[in-house]
């Protein structure tokens, strides 16, 4: 097994070992250093300290990566009308595919949704495979990954990619653990090496440290990415690609979960269809002072949307936050007002065409990747602005409206 | 009405960053949480057993220090606990926590509800619930806004997505991950704190459980592994902009009027 030892004739200053663990996990008692359970096997130790810390690993079986081929896509639906990520991951699986000479695949699963699939042939798969069934009306999550798990045995993809929506974040680990494979959620970068490992780096742990991951010794290997991360393919004038239609016996689609209703809920406008996005952070004191950001959002006719603090605090609709735990944005203008920039942030923003960040400590993180670092007080900077702003169109009295 | 509600230790903080020199993490700060998304499901667990009765456990996994968790979930009236702890449990990714859980929860007697919050604030992935579940065999719904009704056989959701809600049935034993604010989580109670501050939190190690195949707990268990850490990327095309806030609102007048996001 894979082990760190420690040599403790090798220990000078016990202090400083243990200070070196970023999850305080080496432990000094009675004159004896030991790693306990906190150990998240970052090896941060072993680099630091290389004479004290060894990391060992015993050779186990390797998995025949040739018997697994081709990079698929999990077709996300609702009632037929396929959800975009779909086609970003369409196109990154296509990028992805060349460098291997891999082939591109689609699995859709529904009830009468195969007319829908032909839309999937104009993105550049090269198989799509459909499962057509009353029972897979809708998502219960049983006999989507029976059907999920059907499609891996018989196709046998290398990699699974799947949109990080609701039913992806339910459905991808649930398969996964079938396999008894890995699965990396939130990938914002994706990449493959020549020996078919797929490279997943994404935020971790919470903090400002983005995460090189891979799946050395299992397939498939999955991954979960949101929407918006990745740019979808221009979509073909020509059809391409075959249709396959599978089945599979009802008896394995049985479910323990009954769909009583499914309602449509009020559609309110989303932050990630907006082309200015104004972001409230925790720079923003108090909940009255959000009328100050609502105004500027306004007069540059933009929304406005807010960090993880700020929804903790329950100042905020949950739907406008930010960020991993949120929304992932792509618009023209973004405008931050007192963020920090936390990685967890930043990953669902960082692709903005235009990072405008007022933010009074010169450190903080979000100027990393803001195109104009304002080092000033939003409370002095965005009064000044808005007296220079135009009040907007058809609109010559503001009232007060929080 | 038996209820297990899964919880996790985090970081008070997630200001944690890297050296870019040394490539060494820099802690900031040692201080730890209970997983905010976890107070929601421990209420979840306390609403329901107000109107059907029963008993409430909670499990997590993690170094002895975790035990805080345990304790704070008692003071918030959970009845039972443990800790699932061993150095063979360390460098676990998703599906090893995930099954390490599973076996933990084997030992705990039978369950009808499986309650876990959304996800956790330091891993950010809301993976480990369904995972859980596929290992104990059992449906889940993850995404539950409001519990609308329950017997005996049954308890009925809501799932909430993007642009509609489901209403589900599922049949017990099942697992539901909820949403945030589907309760208001109450605080911890000093009279429980007194009653059960001397109270033992019982361990549950490696040799406790079912399998014993170490390959299947830990770094070993785990598929995926960290090649390496790093920062994020910096843009470098930025402009920093210094002054007092009169002339740097001017000058941001201007910057948007020049990028045609107001007219002139």
């Amino acid at each position: 097994m894979a082990k760190i030892i420690i040599h403790q004739e090798n220990i000078r200053n016990p202090e400083e070992l243990t200070n070196v663990c970023p999850f305080n996990a080496i432990e000094y008692i009675n004159e004896y250093l030991s790693i306990n359970a906190a150990c998240k096997m970052c090896k941060i130790c072993v680099k630091k300290y290389p004479d004290v810390f060894e990391y060992v690993e015993e050779e186990r079986p390797q998995v025949n990566k040739s018997a697994w081929r081709g990079i698929a896509v999990y077709a996300d639906h609702v009632e037929g009308n396929i959800h975009p990520v779909t086609f970003e991951l369409l196109g990154k699986a296509r990028e992805m595919a060349v460098k291997i000479g891999y082939p591109v695949y689609c699995l859709m699963m529904g009830d009468r949704i195969s007319i829908k699939a032909e839309e999937l042939r104009h993105y550049g798969a090269d198989k799509i495979f459909v499962y057509d069934k009353p029972e897979l009306k809708d998502f219960r999550i049983e006999p989507y990954t029976a059907v999920f798990e059907d499609f891996i045995k018989k196709v046998r993809p290398s990699i699974v990619l799947v949109g990080g929506t609701t039913v992806g974040r339910s459905l991808a680990p649930r398969t996964a653990a079938r396999f008894r494979t890995g699965l990396t959620a939130d990938c914002t970068i994706l990449d493959v090496q020549d020996n078919t490992d797929l490279d997943q780096i994404r935020p971790a742990f919470g903090g400002n440290i983005m995460a090189h991951i891979h799946t050395p010794n299992h397939r498939p290997q999955f991954a979960t990415v949101r929407y918006k991360i990745f740019n979808a393919p221009e979509r073909t004038a020509k059809p391409s690609g075959e249709l396959i239609f599978e089945d599979i016996p009802s008896h394995r689609l049985k479910s323990r979960i009954r769909v009583l209703e499914v309602r449509k809920k009020e559609k309110v406008q989303s932050i990630e269809d907006a082309e200015v996005i104004v972001v409230a952070g925790k720079g923003v004191k108090k909940e009255a002072d959000l009328a100050m950001i609502r105004e500027l959002a306004d007069r540059l006719g933009g929304m406005v949307a807010t960090t993880r603090p700020l929804i903790e605090a329950g100042w905020s609709d949950p739907r406008t936050q930010i960020g991993l735990s949120g929304r992932t944005v792509k618009p023209k203008l973004m405008i931050t007002c007192g963020v920090s920039g936390s990685v967890q942030f930043v990953a669902g923003m960082n692709n903005s065409e235009n990072i405008i960040a007022i933010n009074t400590d010169p450190k903080a993180s979000i100027f990393d990747v803001a195109h104009y670092a304002i080092i000033g007080d939003l409370y002095e900077v965005i009064p000044a602005l808005l007296k220079e702003l135009p009040a907007p169109e058809g609109q010559t009295h503001k009232g007060d409206q929080v | 009405m038996n209820i297990l509600v899964c919880i996790k230790q985090v970081p008070g903080t997630s200001d944690v960053e890297i050296d870019e020199k040394t490539g060494v993490l820099k802690r900031d700060g040692i201080d730890s949480k209970m997983n905010p998304y976890d107070l929601y499901a421990i209420e979840t667990a306390l609403k329901i057993r107000e109107t059907k009765g029963g008993t409430i456990k909670v499990l997590s996994m993690g170094p002895p220090q975790a035990a805080q968790i345990i304790r704070e979930a008692y003071m918030m009236g959970v009845d039972e606990g443990a800790l699932l702890t061993d150095r063979k449990f360390a460098g676990a990714d998703v599906l090893a926590t995930a099954y390490t859980l599973s076996q933990g929860i084997r030992k705990m007697g039978e369950f009808d509800l499986l309650l876990c919050g959304k996800m956790t604030t330091d891993g950010d992935t809301a993976q480990v619930g369904p995972e859980i579940a596929e290992f104990l065999q059992i449906p889940h719904v993850s995404n539950v806004r409001q519990i609308l009704s329950m017997d005996d056989k049954a308890i009925t959701v809501e799932m909430d997505m993007p642009e509609t809600v489901e209403i589900q049935e599922v049949l017990f034993p099942c697992l539901i991950t909820v949403e945030k604010d589907i309760y208001t989580p109450r605080l911890p109670s000093f009279k429980l704190k007194l009653k059960t501050n001397k109270r033992e939190i019982p361990h549950i190690t490696f040799r406790d459980l079912e399998d014993q195949d170490i390959y299947h707990y830990g770094l070993n268990g785990s598929p995926t592994q960290v090649l390496k850490v790093f920062p994020p990327p910096k843009n470098d095309v930025s402009e920093v902009w210094t002054g007092s806030g009169d002339e740097l609102g001017r000058r941001l007048a201007e910057k948007l009027k020049e990028l045609k996001f107001v007219r002139e």
